[in-house]
């Protein structure tokens, strides 16, 4: 059986940097879905070790009041990762961001000492979950393979600036570099039935760009959008927030289902459109969004 | 354990400490300032004594320059001070003393 | 004797002082008195010169002698000059025992340092200190009780003649050889005099210093020049780049946004918030911020300030710009858009120390406040509010008018984020009581917002909307839970300052700072 926070909702995955107190002590007042804690690229590489006794310390002592605590750990080519996932697993992280994926065989390494940890630390085995951030070529083509890796796996993330120096451009801000890799990692996100989230974005001076990448991501397929200020988790939120009519229709489709199939119909017609049953998880997303930005008034 | 060496972690930034160890004269010589000494001086004290002890160094001078860090960040800044002062930065007691 | 905000007030203290404790925040409305009144020297002959060449020569001729009381503004804020200049001179004639009565001091002032250690300043009373004046008022380096009163309080204990001015000095942007002084133009434009006003009518000897002298008549002038005796022109009042500085950028601390955020939703869910309310706030980044998201919701529903209020920044002056205030009414300019605002615009006006919040005179504007934004260090589960003495028990802030428009406003809101670094900011009982916790209905904070049991009346206004309402318990709750329980910073006994209340009680006093020491 799959992990029940498998597909919990992740809209805003805001990055932190383990090493400033100042900023993991209390990042959840502002209501990101989830926060990264970063052990990797914030971190200078000689105050690796300082990270993860503060990392540990704060996974363990610290109440994130519901927001989902994954760490982002170092590269499979570092000294530094086996350690990262002990800590990891001791500390009770939820979930485990694996930089730098390029094919399955990582994630089954990862795995490994996950499982590794999960045993030495007495932690039930398979309670932590892993994602995958893609940021090569040979990650990104690789993705179905990734996104099939594993059942602990939650999902694929893109990692744009390194994506395209692998692709030997820079990031443009048409968006035209990472259509590719989008495109393709939403689909093979889709096939194995696991998440999928955006890259960073940078520009804290360009808010309105901002929203129109997340506009576009979300057109798309996204599941959501790796963060690096929380000034984007509203944005993202607003965004996200399904709209009343998409409520209200939604809520039409579950009921009219729900109904008619206790009747035997199986096609039928709601607000003049038609309806079947393959409507049915896309109206009960709807509602769970609405749900978690806490616009849903209804009684489903 | 013993204290080898000099070793520091931590910074000045607020809401951090800098937590410095070095071998000492046969006993824990601590020394703490703080930007909030008069309302958890004690606390502050308690906390590293308990962390230093946990991690049985029993022998060491330790310097604590606190910006009003939180229990959490002067554990971890002590822990690390310790285990650099050995060189020690892998297969560490996560859970175990460390915790 | 313990006061209505259970703070014990030493019997010597009263002695000393001859004051009476707090007893409540309205507790003298309606009390009679005799006003104080300056001994005043006739000019009569009109070919009198009052200009006279130097700081030195118009001390002479004021009579400056051991003991007296000097009044000083502030409008210059950390860029005034007058203060030090005046005390340096006084201290080269070896001048003793002068008490120094300012609407205000900060760290522009640390050269009176060695004047308080060798007793030419034995005396300290101002709406607050910052710097070495706090810290040698804190470890017990002036001679006397250091006095720590409001904006309207300064006005009502010289217009009661409890404090006697025996000469003021008014730095003036402008002034002309008569007295006739202006807030604007010059070289040390500060845009207006408002707590300057008080002194020219009550102080024996009034002082006009200036570093621009225009042609006569000054007019129309903030001060005339029927109360001015001398007028002295140096070469700089002032630095111009430590008065005024441009606009505050904006904040863009999410932390801050968010308060400002749930600030203006209590604003605008009580009934107060119709056409024609009246408002002010101070500079901190959130009250800023909630001025200008309040502003956007004006435009949207078409609703119009009557009066803004107090100190004022450039945000307050782009509303009034754009048609949504009618007046902005003036004690004290925080930026050059301020500045320049009340230069230009006929409906920014100046008004005296006096009519912003005198406690004591036949109305205030204050009272007629519906909304005040203000900032705290501390915030207690009683409400009582500190903004004077800091976590490590030193002097280091200003009363300013935060107890005034507190009393006057009908609703008064406290902004303070819950941690600072460590410290908590709710919480069970602040250090040191500057402004009483029944004048204080709302506090937001960055955890959630607590209303005043006292005021059912706007939890009523506030329970169906989507504010994170908490009871101010929970908040210390909270603070507490994250960063452990402070115990009360420690005091030595001696007592070195006194929070005057407006009405001129004491709600608490200040002790000297000691070095901490652990228990066992």
């Amino acid at each position: 059986m799959s992990h029940p926070n498998k597909k919990r909702l992740r809209r805003s995955m805001m990055f932190l940097n383990c090493q400033k107190p100042g900023l993991i002590k209390d990042p959840y007042i502002y209501k990101p879905d989830s926060i990264m804690l970063d052990l990797e690229d914030a971190v200078a590489e000689n105050q690796k070790d300082a990270a993860r006794y503060s990392l540990f310390h704060a996974l363990q002592e610290i109440d994130y009041r519901g927001v989902e605590r994954v760490v982002r750990i170092n590269g499979l080519d570092t000294p530094h990762w086996k350690e990262d996932i002990r800590v990891c697993v001791a500390g009770g992280a939820d979930v485990i961001r694996i930089a730098k994926t390029e094919c399955a065989q990582d994630v089954h390494t990862v795995e490994e000492h996950v499982l590794a940890a999960e045993k030495e630390f007495g932690r039930p085995e398979g309670s932590t979950l892993l994602m995958s951030a893609l940021e090569s070529c040979k990650g990104v083509l690789n993705a179905l393979e990734v996104c099939k890796s594993s059942d602990r796996l939650i999902g694929i993330a893109l990692s744009g600036g390194d994506y395209t120096k692998d692709l030997q451009t820079v990031i443009t801000g048409t968006g035209v570099e990472l259509q590719g890799a989008r495109q393709h990692m939403i689909m093979a996100a889709r096939a194995a039935g696991v998440q999928c989230w955006d890259t960073v974005f940078t520009n804290l001076d360009a808010m309105d760009v901002f929203e129109e990448e997340v506009k576009m991501i979300k057109m798309m397929g996204f599941d959501g959008k790796s963060l690096v200020n929380p000034r984007q988790i509203d944005i993202v939120h607003k965004v996200f927030t399904p709209t009343q009519k998409e409520i209200i229709f939604a809520e039409k489709v579950v009921k009219e289902i729900d109904e008619k199939k206790a009747l035997g119909i199986g096609v039928f017609t709601v607000d003049g459109k038609m309806i079947d049953i393959a409507f049915y998880d896309g109206a009960q997303r709807t509602i769970a969004l609405a749900k978690a930005s806490g616009v849903y008034e209804g009684d489903l | 354990m013993e204290i080898k060496k000099a070793a520091m972690a931590g910074t000045l930034e607020s809401s951090d400490a800098q937590v410095t160890v070095e071998p000492g004269n046969g006993t824990i010589e601590l020394s703490i300032e703080s930007s909030v000494i008069h309302q958890f001086g004690k606390q502050i004290k308690a906390t590293i004594l308990e962390t230093l002890n946990r991690l049985d160094v029993k022998d060491a001078k330790v310097t604590v320059v606190d910006k009003g860090a939180l229990d959490c960040t002067l554990k971890a800044r002590v822990e690390c001070a310790v285990y650099r002062s050995n060189d020690i930065t892998e297969n560490l007691p996560w859970g175990g003393v460390i915790k | 004797m313990i006061n209505a905000v259970g703070r014990d007030i030493p019997e010597e203290v009263l002695k000393a002082t001859g004051k009476d404790i707090f007893k409540g925040a309205y507790a003298n409305a309606g009390v009679e008195y005799q006003k104080g009144a300056p001994r005043v020297r006739a000019n009569g002959d009109p070919n009198r010169d009052k200009q006279v060449s130097s700081i030195a020569e118009v001390l002479k001729l004021c009579g400056i002698r051991d003991g007296m009381t000097l009044g000083f503004h502030h409008h210059f804020r950390e860029g005034d000059y007058v203060v030090n200049m005046v005390m340096e001179e006084i201290h080269r004639m070896g001048i003793k025992d002068i008490t120094i009565c300012a609407s205000s001091l900060g760290k522009a002032h640390d050269p009176l340092l060695p004047m308080i250690e060798d007793g030419t300043i034995t005396g300290i009373e101002s709406s607050g200190v910052r710097g070495k004046i706090g810290e040698a008022i804190s470890t017990g380096k002036l001679k006397n009780i250091a006095v720590m009163r409001s904006h309207g309080g300064r006005v009502r204990a010289v217009e009661a003649g409890e404090v006697h001015l025996d000469i003021s000095f008014i730095g003036a942007p402008t002034c002309d050889k008569c007295g006739n002084m202006r807030a604007n133009g010059g070289k040390s434009d500060c845009g207006v005099l408002s707590y300057a006003m008080v002194d020219a009518q009550y102080a024996d000897k009034v002082v006009a210093i200036t570093d621009c002298l225009v042609p006569f008549p000054n007019i129309p002038a903030s001060i005339s020049m029927i109360d001015v005796d001398y007028v002295v022109v140096v070469d700089e009042i002032g630095n111009p780049a430590k008065i005024a500085s441009g606009a505050a950028k904006p904040t863009t601390d999410l932390r801050k946004l968010k308060m400002a955020d749930y600030c203006t939703q209590v604003v605008v869910n009580t009934p107060y918030f119709k056409d024609g309310f009246s408002y002010q706030t101070g500079v901190g980044g959130a009250s800023i911020a909630s001025t200008i998201s309040l502003g956007k919701i004006m435009e949207e529903r078409g609703i119009t300030m009557g009066l803004a209020l107090g100190g004022i920044t450039t945000p307050i002056c782009s509303l009034l710009e754009k048609g949504l205030i009618r007046k902005v009414v003036d004690t004290q300019d925080f930026d050059l858009g301020a500045i320049e605002s009340i230069k230009k615009n006929p409906n920014h006006i100046e008004i005296s120390g006096s009519e912003y919040a005198n406690p004591f005179n036949k109305g205030a504007y204050v009272n007629q406040l519906d909304f005040v934004i203000l900032a705290s260090l501390e915030v207690d589960v009683n409400f009582n509010c500190n903004v004077v003495v800091g976590s490590d028990g030193m002097i280091t802030g200003a009363q300013g008018g935060h107890p005034d428009t507190a009393a006057g406003a009908k609703c008064t809101i406290v902004i303070a984020p819950l941690l600072q670094g460590r410290i908590p900011a709710v919480c069970t009982n602040v250090t040191t009581v500057t402004t009483p916790g029944e004048t204080v209905d709302v506090v937001v904070t960055d955890y959630g917002v607590a209303v005043n049991p006292r005021r059912q009346d706007l939890m009523e206004c506030l329970k169906d909307t989507k504010l994170p309402l908490k009871t101010i318990e929970e908040l210390r709750d909270i603070a507490y839970s994250i960063v452990g329980e402070p115990e009360p910073v420690q005091f030595g006994d001696r007592v070195v300052g006194v929070i005057e209340a407006r009405d001129g009680s004491i709600i608490d006093v200040v002790r000297e700072i000691k070095t901490y020491e652990f228990q066992d």
